[in-house]
């Protein structure tokens, strides 16, 4: 399947990377807006790539199938509507969200066919999995992360809109990871060396919740999430807490990660970035399978 | 009018105190503040001259949580209440960004915040300019705090003090989240702030008195051209608590420093509206002073207790390894993985 990487930034970059290793995507075309390194990297790959936007692509023949957009918000609203016009599919990793939420382990194969997918947020693709690990197997009444993340490894874009983030992710522990009510935080931390992308998954769970259960199933969630993020690790065992006023007669487990990147372009330490192009490239994967055998 | 003199709030008087017992006492009443409580501290510290009460959870609108504490009561009960209370002070609310939203700043706006502190780490101010647009799009005063300044030199702390006063913000905050400058470390971050940002914004002080200094450095803070000084009663705060208001009013009183309050009425407010209602009195002792010594944030202290309780554990080392790790505010969940990790240590240790 033929893919373009729309916004040749670090993420595009990165990305890149990993759709090289893949047998069943292409990437024929590399997008900016301006000259960039990472144009001239796309370029030094053998991969077409102009600054001349999406105009430029969409004047390509063939076109591609499946574009990866890592521009922002705002550039991703304004192409959308081209290229579903266009017949390709989006895959979404600015913050938009205007296609449904997706995470690999837990919903990856719901929307193959829809023209527009989203990514979430780095901090949603690191917690969520293990939301839903949890609510597979108990009622989640409420459900919060928090992401830490290296200061270095957090952009201009997500700088200028935080809130896009603590909502978006919220909206997806909700909607993906089956919390009945979900909260997320992200703090930026700029100590030196840069600290590994680190998050917390609190969720509510019944007093009397079988806590061996959601041990393995959280277990089982870490094992599909290494096959695509070998870096993505547990800290501790699964925490249980028994209920405590102010938690309605709750109990807590608490899930402690650390995701370190591949390393492919950008450094280990950014693993918020990481697990976001090696989430797009799973997605991708499953949509260009879905293709295939559509086709056998 | 020119845009310097629409950005710095005129000042009633000398130093304009604003006192934080209902937010940052927040942390050491667990975020159990009832509305009775709120209302009674908010009476009396309005009859004793306080223009300004910041009332909202600890880590500020939207913090109840797991990981920082869920309210008692819903905040947004609490301001509707302090606002009707109050009748010449106006009330301001504390906003983390990546823990509160633009949405909880409107809907603390609602009940009645007429101020908000937006609060980033000393080195990422970067992500307020989105919160500091929506207050003043809002008709509020804005003020920034730089939180844990110990933790990046003098001339940085004043390129981010930049960085928010050209968003919008009114007044910068050396915030000494850990309570650890020193006299001379406080005296050069005051006096680098004022020059870069003290012809558009004034600058402002919040202390703890981790290691004892809160009240010394609001003096310094003074002669150095610092006009908005925190204080809470009883020190009522994080850690150790914050520089005590009813003794920075003693204090300004003596120096001959006008502040508008009657520090009189403030020891009343002190010994018989917030005392009596106390869990604890912030104190120095052993968890608060390496605090002040390790630089670690003060809102850890009563989560590194209950962890060391938990996992069997002395909270003062896992309050050590916070600050050698370099924990931020806001990753109040790293101090149960130190905990978990400490507590393996010792197992492997036995």
């Amino acid at each position: 399947m033929t893919a373009a990487i729309v916004g040749p930034g670090n993420i595009g970059t990165d990305l890149l990377a990993k759709l090289k290793r893949s047998r069943r995507i292409e990437v024929a075309y590399v997008v900016g807006v301006v000259e960039s390194d990472g144009l001239a990297r796309a370029r030094a790959e053998g991969v077409a790539a102009s600054a001349e936007g999406v105009d430029w692509l969409l004047q390509q023949d063939p076109l591609p199938q499946l574009v990866f957009e890592s521009t922002s918000a705002k550039a991703h609203i304004a192409n959308a509507p081209r290229y579903a016009e266009a017949g390709i599919q989006a895959i979404d990793l600015t913050p938009a969200h205007l296609g449904p939420m997706v995470c690999p382990p837990v919903n990856g194969a719901a929307h193959l066919g829809s023209p527009n997918v989203s990514m979430i947020t780095c901090g949603g693709q690191a917690t969520i999995p293990i939301v839903a690990a949890v609510s597979r197997v108990v009622d989640v009444p409420y459900a919060e992360i928090v992401a830490s993340v290296a200061s270095r490894g957090a952009g201009p874009g997500t700088r200028a809109n935080i809130d896009e983030f603590t909502q978006t992710t919220a909206k997806a522990v909700e909607e993906v990871g089956g919390a009945r009510r979900g909260k997320a935080v992200i703090i930026l931390n700029p100590v030196e060396p840069p600290m590994i992308m680190r998050d917390t998954v609190f969720c509510a769970i019944p007093a009397d919740a079988d806590r061996t259960a959601i041990t393995a199933s959280v277990h089982e969630m870490i094992a599909a999430v290494q096959e695509y993020v070998p870096g993505y690790a547990l800290r501790a065992e699964p925490q249980f807490d028994d209920p405590q006023p102010g938690w309605d007669g709750n109990a807590r487990v608490a899930v402690f990660l650390e995701v370190k990147g591949n390393g492919d372009y950008l450094p280990p330490y950014a693993g918020n970035l990481d697990i976001m192009t090696a989430a797009a490239a799973r997605i991708g994967e499953l949509i260009a399978t879905a293709k295939l055998e559509v086709r056998a | 009018m020119t845009a310097r003199e629409t950005n710095r709030p005129p000042l009633a008087h000398e130093v304009r105190i604003i006192d934080t017992t209902l937010r940052d006492g927040s942390h050491a009443m667990s975020h159990r503040f009832t509305e009775t409580q709120v209302r009674d501290t908010v009476r009396a510290l309005d009859s004793a001259g306080l223009e300004w009460i910041e009332v909202s959870h600890g880590d500020g609108v939207g913090g109840s949580s797991f990981n920082y504490g869920f309210s008692g009561t819903d905040e947004m009960t609490l301001i509707a209440a302090a606002r009707e209370e109050a009748r010449q002070a106006r009330i301001a609310v504390l906003l983390v960004p990546g823990i509160g939203t633009v949405d909880d700043l409107k809907k603390a706006h609602d009940a009645g915040a007429e101020m908000v502190r937006v609060a980033t780490h000393c080195t990422e101010a970067d992500v307020s300019p989105q919160h500091f647009g929506a207050a003043r799009d809002l008709g509020m005063e804005t003020a920034g705090f730089l939180m844990m300044a110990h933790r990046t030199p003098a001339e940085n702390l004043a390129k981010q003090a930049r960085i928010m006063v050209d968003a919008g913000c009114q007044a910068v905050y050396v915030t000494d989240s850990a309570g650890a400058l020193l006299m001379h470390e406080a005296t050069e971050r005051f006096q680098a702030l004022v020059a870069e940002v003290g012809e558009d914004a004034w600058v402002g002080y919040h202390g703890h008195q981790n290691l004892s200094l809160g009240v010394a450095n609001s003096v310094l803070a003074y002669e150095n051209g610092v006009r908005y000084i925190d204080g809470s009663l009883c020190a009522l705060g994080a850690g150790s608590g914050n520089s005590p208001t009813e003794v920075l009013a003693a204090v300004f009183d003596r120096l001959g420093i006008h502040t508008g309050l009657d520090a009189g009425a403030l020891l009343d407010a002190a010994e018989e509206v917030v005392r009596p209602y106390l869990t604890r009195w912030p104190k120095m002792d052993r968890n608060a002073i390496v605090q002040g010594w390790a630089g670690v944030y003060s809102s850890f202290l009563l989560h590194a207790e209950r962890a060391g309780e938990r996992y069997k554990v002395p909270a003062h080392e896992i309050l050590r390894r916070c600050g050698e790790l370099g924990y931020v505010g806001g990753q109040e969940d790293m101090i149960i993985d130190v905990a978990i990790q400490l507590a393996a240590e010792r197992e492997q240790g036995s």
